[in-house]
């Protein structure tokens, strides 16, 4: 009870900009007045995983700045053959406009999940881990034409080794994420359609009352994959 | 408590459960979003597509990037509108990988230094 009793009233009182952080932090209480601790938690989570991604990042760029050896072209290396001609990095373009559809469709659900409006938050939610399964699709269609070229950890038939180990590691752990991401989307929605969310039944793992906060939590998760692809997007497909 | 000033929430979480703090926005401003991030996507294909190369090409992908995580970060998971504490506790760390580039950038420096000095052009 004296979790509600702390968080009751006062948000509107409290006080504003760099005085409001020092007030949250030394306020003998939690020190985030708004999120629950669920949605604190996953931020703290995603920030964890923003260290992993950065560090494989951080390594793609030192392997890649401290070879003699050229560096494979990404243009030309994921370039498609359609239409009699080479389209530069056509599939990886498809697969970002995929990937930002379904942050949209994710945030669409968390805005029909606060309105109580489960069967369209169900729907919404099944739409994007629809859009995320054909995500990593498209990545298990790219591996396979990679490996079939020659693309090895250890070689690749194009210039600098490490630009196989980089690649699967780097995708592969995004990919692994967006896998994981649709697992989960598949069991919330599955709580949503329940109307779990509304009866305030209580989850089998955490034996909290179910809210639709949970909808949101989720949401950071998927909306953090795409997060990460807009940065490999940038540093290893376009640089 | 003399010292209050309301904070920055947006008008819109009043319909909710006091304890929820429930994020609640325009559909329309998510659709916005949504398609500022198409022609942003769109925009980074560009640059490969008609090949601009050099600092240029440098510049517009990083541009296009932090515009892109920018929004995804401050509308679809909201942190425009958490508190300042939350905001601050978890933008500011990542900021610090930025320290890490710098070393490793100095560290592949030298890598390549010593390589092209005992190995000539070959690895």
């Amino acid at each position: 009870m004296a979790q509600t009793i702390e968080t009751h009233g006062g948000a509107d009182l409290r006080p504003a900009g760099l005085r409001g952080v020092a007030a949250d932090f030394s306020s003998d209480q939690r020190a985030f007045k708004t999120a629950s601790w669920g949605k604190a938690m996953m931020w703290i989570f995603l920030l964890s995983d923003t260290f992993v991604f950065g560090c494989f990042l951080i390594a793609y760029m030192t392997a890649r700045m401290s070879t003699p050896v050229p560096w494979p072209n990404p243009s030309e290396v994921f370039a498609l053959h359609i239409g009699g001609q080479d389209v530069p990095l056509i599939l990886i373009a498809i697969m970002t406009f995929v990937l930002i559809s379904s942050s949209g469709t994710m945030a669409m659900a968390v805005n029909f999940g606060y309105r109580r409006e489960r069967r369209v938050t169900a729907i919404l939610m099944l739409l994007t881990a629809a859009l995320g399964a054909t995500f990593v699709s498209m990545q298990a269609f790219e591996w396979t034409k990679l490996i079939t070229e020659g693309v090895r950890p250890w070689e690749n038939p194009w210039g600098a080794a490490q630009f196989g180990s980089t690649f699967f590691m780097i995708t592969g752990f995004h990919g692994t994420h967006v896998t994981i991401g649709v697992i989960f989307l598949l069991i919330t929605a599955r709580k949503v359609w329940r109307g779990d969310f509304d009866v305030e039944r209580r989850g089998f793992f955490t034996s909290r009352r179910g809210r639709y906060e949970a909808v949101e939590i989720m949401g950071l998760y998927w909306h953090f994959v795409d997060l990460v692809w807009v940065f490999i997007f940038a540093f290893f497909y376009l640089w | 408590m003399s010292e209050t000033t309301a904070h920055g929430q947006s008008p819109h979480t009043q319909a909710l459960h006091a304890q929820d703090h429930g994020q609640q926005h325009p559909i329309r401003l998510y659709l916005f979003v949504w398609g500022l991030l198409f022609v942003l996507s769109a925009f980074s294909y560009m640059v490969d597509y008609l090949g601009i190369h050099g600092y240029l090409r440098w510049t517009l992908i990083l541009l296009f990037m932090m515009l892109k995580a920018g929004l995804i970060v401050a509308i679809f998971m909201h942190m425009a509108w958490e508190r300042l504490a939350l905001v601050y506790a978890i933008l500011l760390p990542p900021v610090l990988v930025l320290v890490f580039v710098a070393l490793m950038v100095s560290e592949a420096d030298y890598t390549i230094f010593t390589r092209l000095a005992f190995f000539g052009a070959t690895p």
